[in-house]
């Protein structure tokens, strides 16, 4: 059997987990929608002032984004588990590692980058300056990718596991705590005149770590749950 | 003479010297609890600003060391039962996570009483408080993983990976007070000369030292009940005294 190189294979992992994605389109429409809906819920249940909602609007994105996340990391490995294709690639002979980010990158390309691109159009909503708009965008781009890779491993070790959707959420939300507070925290810099910088150089240090990590510890979570 | 420094490592060996060790570790922790507390009571002077109320400082800082710590120490048995596929230290892990979980709580509990009078609120937002509260859903989620997966050798290693990972999170505690400006106050106790008087050092350290002794008996105890849980199939455990009978 041919072996890909690396970067061949990770291309090739991205782009069938995209075809699939895109087969199944109301899968990701389904956690856009969620997103808009938990955003929309939050003036109703607090009241419609301005001031507050411009107040709270950089946090309120942030944790309809973590809970968004959260709703579509069941669907990360369980249907290649089911029909067996995640046994097959765990027998082939490439790097599981970098199989398992090429999922990773899919997933968030099919549920994170909606998010990202919608968010200005709910932070408007919410009244946000320009300014802000531009550090919620950068914040939850940086952001999100780090919220689906800790989510493969919570994701890659409830695999099976009756009642495993809410076990994940369990394991993996107070992981994301940091990230949260970050992104939350470079709209409210920007929108009380201060630079995001800080705020922005911290998610993409994050997100650093968390990319050279995190494939090869959902490997090792992919290989407990498998055997 | 050579010693196997390995003899128990095995649960059939560690069952029996858990069960001597117990009373050990139990009793001192009683005494010592105690002798803490009466010092922190009733011999150490009235704070000057906090009055009395400072006085739950004696049970509220060893509790949270030890919450912290014992994650540490769990995270450190389910990285060795991991990496060398010894039962028994996945075992420990397992059993330290309960009691890791109940330090947590006591320590938001008594938190939130010495928070009343201090600042007038049962609970602010700091980044101390939040962290510990963090590390409380880290326990829950260990323990909820490792019960939600029946085969038992995969529930270790399974929660072992979480544990591992969920440890990056306490340096994070640990560092809040620098990274972010808050109310709560920095420590007391520094290496360099402290700022509390004698007495008051006494009481914490007698307090500390009970936690101690008192986590260890109760891990150990409860890695016992584990041991005889799994091993129920096994002739020595039908053999014995206290199952047989």
């Amino acid at each position: 059997m041919r072996k890909l190189s690396l970067f061949g294979l990770l291309f090739l992992v991205i782009r069938r987990d995209l075809l699939l994605a895109m087969r199944r389109r109301s899968d990701v429409l389904t956690t856009l929608f969620f997103f808009v809906m938990v955003v929309s819920l939050f003036p109703l249940g607090v009241g419609p002032e301005p001031d507050m909602l411009r107040k709270m609007a950089g946090g309120v994105v942030w944790v309809s984004a973590l809970l968004a996340s959260m709703l579509s990391l069941a669907r990360m490995f369980s249907a290649d588990y089911l029909d067996g294709t995640l046994e097959q690639m765990m027998l082939s002979p490439q790097s599981l590692s970098v199989l398992v980010l090429g999922k990773i990158v899919a997933h968030w390309m099919s549920s994170g980058l909606p998010l990202v691109l919608i968010a200005p159009v709910l932070g408007l909503q919410f009244g946000m300056p320009v300014q802000a708009l531009w550090a919620l965008m950068l914040a939850l781009l940086l952001g999100t990718p780090v919220l689906s890779m800790m989510g493969a491993i919570g994701a890659a070790l409830t695999l099976g596991l009756r009642g495993g959707g809410v076990l994940v959420s369990l394991l993996v939300l107070p992981l994301c705590i940091p990230v949260l507070i970050f992104g939350s925290g470079a709209i409210q810099a920007v929108s009380s005149g201060m630079s995001a910088a800080s705020n922005l150089a911290l998610l993409g240090a994050f997100l650093l770590l968390a990319l050279v990590f995190t494939p090869f510890i959902t490997a090792q979570a992919l290989k407990i749950s498998m055997e | 003479m050579a010693i196997n420094w390995f003899k128990y490592s095995s649960p059939t060996t560690f069952y029996a010297l858990a069960g001597k060790m117990v009373p050990v570790f139990a009793w001192p922790a009683g005494l010592l609890l105690a002798v803490g507390l009466y010092i922190g009571f009733f011999v150490a002077p009235t704070d000057a600003i906090q009055s009395e109320a400072y006085r739950i400082f004696f049970i509220h800082v060893p509790i949270s060391i030890l919450s912290m710590f014992i994650y540490l120490i769990m995270a450190g048995y389910a990285a060795l039962g991991l990496v060398f596929n010894t039962r028994l230290s996945s075992m420990m892990a397992q059993a330290l996570a309960p009691t890791g979980a109940l330090f947590a709580f006591v320590a938001l509990w008594t938190g939130a009483l010495w928070g009343k009078p201090m600042w007038g609120a049962w609970w602010v937002w700091d980044a101390r408080l939040t962290s510990e509260l963090i590390l409380l859903f880290l326990y829950l989620g260990f323990i909820a993983l490792h019960s939600s997966i029946d085969d038992p050798r995969r529930a270790d290693r399974a929660s072992a990976l979480l544990a591992i990972v969920g440890s990056v999170n306490v340096p994070i505690i640990y560092f809040s007070v620098k990274w972010w400006n808050t109310l709560h106050q920095g420590s007391t106790i520094k290496f360099s000369g402290s700022s509390m008087h004698i007495s008051m050092q006494q009481a914490t350290f007698a307090v500390l030292a009970a936690c101690w002794l008192y986590a260890i008996a109760m891990s150990l105890a409860r890695v016992r009940s584990i041991i005889l849980e799994r091993e129920r199939n096994s002739k020595w455990v039908s053999e014995l005294p206290e199952v047989s009978r």
